[in-house]
């Protein structure tokens, strides 16, 4: 099970570094936004399961803070930094 | 093995296939409104499924209620970014994708 627990979270972290490839890409800020906002997403998975299999309990509350920061992040982005224009490139 | 660690376990990896086709949408869909749509979703379903076969192992019943309020965290978070998200792509004129 500690096996399954630690595979897991290898894995989910290999998702994390294929999610890299969207914010280097784009193309409009708000597709690398989106990227930021699978990290918040998949990274409270990781440290819920990291949480199990070492059994530090505080890893949760870590877990914690990565959800409502995430939210945080994204308000923020698209209220307050996201003021560019962008019909030029609207698809690729 | 109990049988609940086995379940626990099937519901772990069915966890991650949802989180292996949210990263698969985000990279492949083709415009911010369908990736919205593939993250959003798929993401926090298996948030949700890893949450619940970690729920199942947990030694007490206040870790399991607190894996269960950071899932609702996490779900209330996703739909209210993609709400904002998405509307104001629209308001900024980004283009719908058409086949």
């Amino acid at each position: 099970m500690q096996m399954l627990i630690l595979a897991l979270a290898v894995f989910l972290m290999l998702n994390l570094g294929a999610g890299m490839w969207r914010v280097l890409r784009g193309p409009t800020a708000a597709d690398r936004m989106l990227a930021a906002q699978l990290f918040g997403t998949t990274a409270v998975a990781i440290l819920l399961l990291l949480a199990e299999a070492s059994g530090s309990a505080a890893l949760r509350d870590v877990a914690l803070v990565f959800a409502l920061l995430a939210a945080v992040t994204a308000v923020a982005f698209v209220r307050r930094a996201w003021t560019d224009r962008e019909e030029e490139h609207g698809t690729e | 093995m109990a049988p609940s660690e086995y379940l626990s376990a099937a519901l772990l990896i069915i966890g991650g296939l949802f989180f292996l086709a949210g990263t698969f949408g985000l990279l492949r869909f083709p415009d911010v409104y369908t990736r919205l749509h593939a993250l959003t979703k798929a993401d926090n379903v298996g948030l949700g499924l890893i949450v619940t076969g970690l729920a199942l192992q947990a030694t007490s019943w206040t870790i399991a209620i607190k894996l269960v309020f950071i899932w609702l965290l996490v779900l209330l978070a996703g739909a209210s970014v993609a709400h904002l998200v998405a509307s104001s792509a629209l308001r900024k004129g980004i283009r719908i994708w058409k086949r």
